[in-house]
């Protein structure tokens, strides 16, 4: 890759964190809310498309690292009465733990065997998110208060609850993420990541430790989500076990194909996009599962690749 | 109660479950089997089955009986022409893809679930059982109706072993499960095949369904169980193998039975869902299969 081009890819990533922050002061209180909640969704989906874009592992349990996340701030918050940026550390920990002991056995298998093995997983820790229910309270789920979602930093504080804080944090996450997505991608490990989606076995002749690879993949993947998903109980203040539902498995694969897989800004396109056609869709009708059900479908027959997939093959090459 | 006739009530119980479990698991281990695909929404057809019993039975008066005998032949029959209608418009066009099938059918599992939504309503609402008769123990009284849950599906269960091993059409099955080019280049219609396959798998889930709908009810969301059950069941049974799906049917549902009564029903689906995922983990082929490739 040439130096221009490295140029060009940065510009491009800089611009879109630019236009974002601009957005901050041009959108109406409506959509600059909605926007909030779509990047940290976006982290979300771009930490799926961490395993499944590059690495190759369509993995049907990621609302587990999500919903890990998610608990692991909003718990030591609403029952030990954590610092907002101790509970992020901790949902960040708990991202690390889980998604290492879960890719160290789910990575065994493979194909259709990891798909069904990390779907059964994340049912697991969604049943256990019912089953202790006292302190999680299962599908009602837990509301953090404003006065525990402020950060002090000597004289000034930072209330999490505030609308321009809350947008101006969710783009730091989001950009963070971005350079952190495009840092790996373009790393040494990242080409490896796609050698073993192209071909494994031939990966694993050249002499690259596959399984390695892999593992750190699951983990980077899960760690994204899991700091989405405290992101999410941080800035939202809602922890649910709604969050650990096959349905949250499901929507980042959505997002991510739509969006390109393998595409930096993929998910954050695709996540847009749904997000805006499922709300534009419940202004008329109450049945967003249908859209989001032909969107999939009509997704793996004529679109495969996804918005900026199909952008990349045909018009900009240098699309990371 | 004391012991001993608890355990027997739950045993009873696990019995059933293991029953309606088999056909279910059936039905989606065909589908592996023959077609190399898993079916995610193999459990909305069961749903779909158990609405459209609910539909039939209720349009249909007189004695309950004969409600649900109209349900148990209409139902599968409209559940297996959606299956098939959905297997020729998309899963045939995406060539089998075993990932892109995934995404197809997740795809399909929300528009059926919106549908059911929409037209039947988020109510749980129940069938009456075509017959009303209790068998008395010594020591509690059990539903008739459930024993011929169990006796049913083992009738089914035996009529399905005897098409796939010893008939034409298992063997036309089998031939297109062993090595499909062969099959086609032996004239066998590998397209029809895996339409009326798939089609079978979803009938199997709908007959399924129709028979549990009166001791349960039937609601637009109750199709996940059964699939995590299902996967379940044909992963430690092993894919593809009617006995081992059949015993470990059993194995599932007389144990989800017994933990149920006396733990808790979650507890019992965290210790069972965990369990199998290690089994996946470390034992690829099943308890019961033989290591393929």
């Amino acid at each position: 890759m040439s130096g221009d081009g490295t140029a060009k890819v940065y510009a491009l990533h800089a611009a879109v964190i630019a236009l974002l922050l601009a957005l901050n002061f041009a959108l109406p209180e409506y959509h600059h809310a909605v926007l909030a909640r779509v990047l940290v969704l976006a982290v979300f989906a771009m930490g799926y498309n961490m395993l499944f874009g590059y690495a190759g592992l369509l993995s049907l349990g990621h609302a587990m690292f999500f919903a890990t996340g998610l608990y692991g701030a909003g718990l030591p918050l609403y029952h030990l009465g954590w610092g907002v940026p101790a509970a992020f550390a901790s949902g960040l920990a708990a991202g690390l733990v889980v998604s290492a002991g879960i890719g160290l056995l789910a990575l065994r298998t493979s194909g259709v065997a990891f798909m069904i093995v990390t779907m059964m997983f994340a049912q697991v820790f969604y049943l256990v998110t019912l089953y202790f229910g006292e302190w999680t309270r299962g599908d009602e789920g837990l509301v953090l208060q404003q006065q525990a979602r402020q950060v002090a930093f000597g004289e000034t504080t930072l209330d999490l609850t505030n609308p321009t804080t809350r947008y101006l944090l969710a783009v730091a996450l989001f950009a963070i993420v971005l350079f952190a997505t495009l840092a790996v991608v373009r790393s040494r490990h990242g080409r490896v990541l796609v050698a073993i989606r192209e071909n494994e076995e031939r990966t694993r002749m050249l002499g690259y430790d596959t399984f390695t690879n892999k593992l750190a993949a699951v983990v980077t993947s899960g760690v994204i989500c899991a700091a989405a998903g405290a992101a999410y109980a941080l800035l939202f203040g809602y922890v649910g076990s709604t969050f650990a539902s096959v349905q949250y498995s499901i929507l980042p694969l959505l997002w991510v194909l739509l969006g390109g897989a393998a595409t930096t800004l993929g998910p954050l396109i695709g996540t847009l996009f749904m997000y805006y056609v499922i709300d534009i869709a419940s202004g008329y009708t109450s049945a967003y599962m249908l859209v989001v059900g032909v969107v999939l479908i009509l997704l793996v027959l004529y679109f495969r690749k996804g918005v900026l997939g199909t952008v990349r093959e045909r018009w900009v090459r240098w699309l990371p | 109660m004391p012991f001993f006739p608890h355990l027997l009530l739950a045993t009873l119980e696990g019995l059933v479950t293991s029953a309606v479990l088999a056909l279910t698991a059936l039905g989606l281990s065909l589908v592996f089997g023959v077609m190399r695909i898993v079916n995610v929404a193999h459990g909305e057809f069961f749903m779909l089955g158990a609405v459209l019993a609910w539909a039939i039975t209720s349009a249909i008066t007189g004695h309950p009986a004969l409600g649900f005998a109209a349900a148990l032949v209409l139902s599968p029959l409209i559940v297996g022409f959606v299956a098939w209608i959905s297997e020729r418009l998309v899963l045939s066009r995406i060539e089998y893809n075993p990932e892109a099938t995934i995404v197809a059918t997740i795809g399909l599992l929300y528009i059926i679930q919106q549908l059911a939504l929409t037209f039947y309503g988020p109510e749980a609402r129940p069938v009456t059982p075509p017959l009303n008769y209790r068998i008395q123990l010594p020591w509690f009284g059990y539903s008739g109706y459930k024993l011929s849950i169990i006796a049913a599906s083992a009738l089914l269960l035996l009529a399905a072993w005897f098409v796939l091993t010893r008939t034409r059409i298992g063997l036309v099955m089998r031939a297109t499960q062993y090595d499909r080019e062969t099959a086609q280049a032996f004239g066998i219609p590998v397209g029809r095949v895996y339409g009326a396959v798939f089609a079978l798998g979803a009938m199997l889930a709908a007959i399924a369904a129709v028979l549990i709908v009166p001791i349960s009810q039937a609601h637009y969301l109750m199709g996940l169980d059964p699939l995590l059950l299902s996967f379940i069941v044909v992963i430690v049974g092993g894919l593809g193998s009617l006995r081992g799906t059949v015993v470990a049917a059993l194995l599932i549902g007389v144990s989800d039975g017994i933990v149920s009564v006396f733990f808790s029903p979650t507890l019992a689906k965290i210790i069972a869902t965990l369990l199998v995922a290690l089994v996946l983990v470390f034992r690829p082929q099943g308890l019961f299969g033989t290591a393929t490739k």
